[in-house]
């Protein structure tokens, strides 16, 4: 078994004699700027690498359970979703999120969202800024956290980390260069119930948007999930792939109107089931195909997310990498 | 006179200086004994790991120790400059359903987060595996524990 640094130099090593194959066809200098990149690039990989851990979160894309990030860690996920809407061209959304854990009852992210569209562009739609807190500090049946979130997209974000009031299919049919005339910076606040009990977590949402540009009315949301590891206890033995390190469960997710029209009218709604594989010392992988259960939601959207837990990710610069 | 009762003075003195020293040593006597433990439920500190004393589960309990605890807590458990050590006395001796407790509910005032989201078996693995790693004798520890 290799250790890091063991790797690093194997590696370095080949690869060294496989740029030296090519030397006579760039100039010395160039490859040694290459080869300066290369190793760079790679110390900064290895040292992510040995910062990594897996989070203990359940494997929601929309929902939230009232699991915070742990005080000190940066969680680094990239978050895709890929439809192809009805009379619209197909996408796929990345949203990068930067978790970290302010205190151990205070989270704060920020996501920096793009989106690609066939026969389009693809183009950046915005950020938004999310905070929660628990304001009960200790454990109890149903836990609530506070969420608040400040949103700068614009219309053609196709990320949909929520759907709230009457969110539909139509959004998806502006091009690209229509959608991101119109800019929305809107707050969304939610309230979150969560459960941990027997293994299982089970998580409700609900959720209230307000455009700060326009008077539009208040919109809101819901979100549900379920989940739970496939195995309770760990193996004595380090493994891969045995059941502790997957988890499994189901999203539900969907408008509720606005203030004007309060309801299931003109609203989308999702379900789809959740499969989480947390790779030992490594990223965690979330994939969701989720259905839409109405003629407003896209037929099926594909969710994913790759994620990466660095622990006291200060601290480590603090003491200068020891 | 006055010089006399300026060095002694009368027995109020002497019983308001007797109650500081008292509650001074309460003060100390408390601050050994973690905060936490005084808020575990006596339901809670009566329960008992059903994986104790199994190497099985102190093994389980090592990868999940290193995966969850070791950044704050140390490979050793031994704490550091900020994050107390697993390894004194007043841990060591605390019971398994007192720590379960505290591994439920975290400590978030003191930045000790919950983990319930690891599930119950789990965190009796851990348990099992800190409370084999025995105590450090307190000249050796990093920190003091909260």
């Amino acid at each position: 078994m290799f250790s890091f640094i063991d790797r690093e130099q194997f590696l370095l090593y080949h690869c060294t004699r496989l740029l030296n194959a090519t030397q006579l066809q760039l100039g010395r200098k160039q490859m040694a700027k290459i080869i300066l990149k290369g190793r760079f690039a790679f110390a900064i990989s290895m040292w992510f690498l040995t910062l990594m851990c897996g989070a203990q979160e359940p494997p929601y894309f929309v929902t939230y359970s009232h699991s915070l990030e742990e005080p000190g860690n940066l969680e680094i996920a990239s978050k895709g979703a890929a439809g192809s809407p009805k009379y619209a061209n197909p996408f796929v959304s990345q949203t990068l999120e930067l978790e970290y854990g302010a205190t151990a009852w205070w989270t704060t992210e920020v996501y920096l969202a793009g989106q690609h569209t066939s026969n389009d562009s693809t183009i950046f739609t915005g950020f938004r800024w999310e905070n929660r807190f628990r304001p009960l500090l200790r454990e109890h049946f149903i836990n609530p956290v506070l969420y608040v979130e400040y949103e700068h997209l614009t219309l053609a974000d196709k990320g949909l980390l929520e759907v709230t009031g009457h969110d539909s299919i139509a959004n998806f049919q502006l091009t690209n260069a229509q959608a991101r005339r119109e800019l929305e910076r809107s707050l969304e606040m939610k309230l979150i119930l969560s459960t941990n009990t027997h293994g299982w977590n089970i998580s409700e949402n609900f959720i209230t948007e307000k455009d700060l540009n326009e008077p539009e009315p208040w919109e809101f949301g819901y979100a549900l999930g379920v989940s739970r590891p496939f195995a309770l206890a760990a193996r004595s033995q380090s493994c891969v792939f045995c059941r502790e390190n997957f988890s499994g469960g189901l999203e539900l997710y969907g408008g509720l109107g606005t203030t004007d029209g309060f309801g299931l009218k003109a609203t989308s709604h999702y379900l789809g089931p959740i499969i989480g594989f947390n790779v030992p010392r490594g990223p965690t992988i979330t994939f969701s195909p989720n259905i839409g259960l109405n003629d407003n939601s896209i037929g099926v959207l594909y969710r994913f997310t790759v994620s990466y837990e660095i622990q006291q990710v200060f601290g480590f610069l603090h003491r200068g990498g020891r | 006179m006055r010089a006399a009762r300026l060095l002694f003075p009368t027995s109020t003195f002497w019983a308001w200086i007797s109650c500081a020293l008292i509650f001074s040593a309460m003060a100390v006597g408390a601050a050994d004994y973690p905060a936490w433990l005084r808020h575990v439920p006596d339901a809670d500190r009566k329960r008992t790991n059903p994986y104790a004393g199994q190497s099985d589960a102190v093994a389980a309990g090592s990868k999940l120790f290193a995966d969850h605890c070791t950044k704050c807590h140390g490979a050793d458990a031994l704490g550091s400059r900020k994050k107390p050590s697993l390894r004194t006395p007043e841990v060591q001796k605390a019971s398994d359903g007192e720590i379960f407790w505290l591994l439920r509910n975290g400590d978030l005032r003191h930045g000790m987060p919950s983990w319930s989201a690891i599930p119950e078996p789990s965190r009796w693995q851990i348990i099992a595996y800190v409370k084999s790693l025995g105590e450090v004798p307190a000249t050796t520890h990093q920190a003091p524990s909260k």
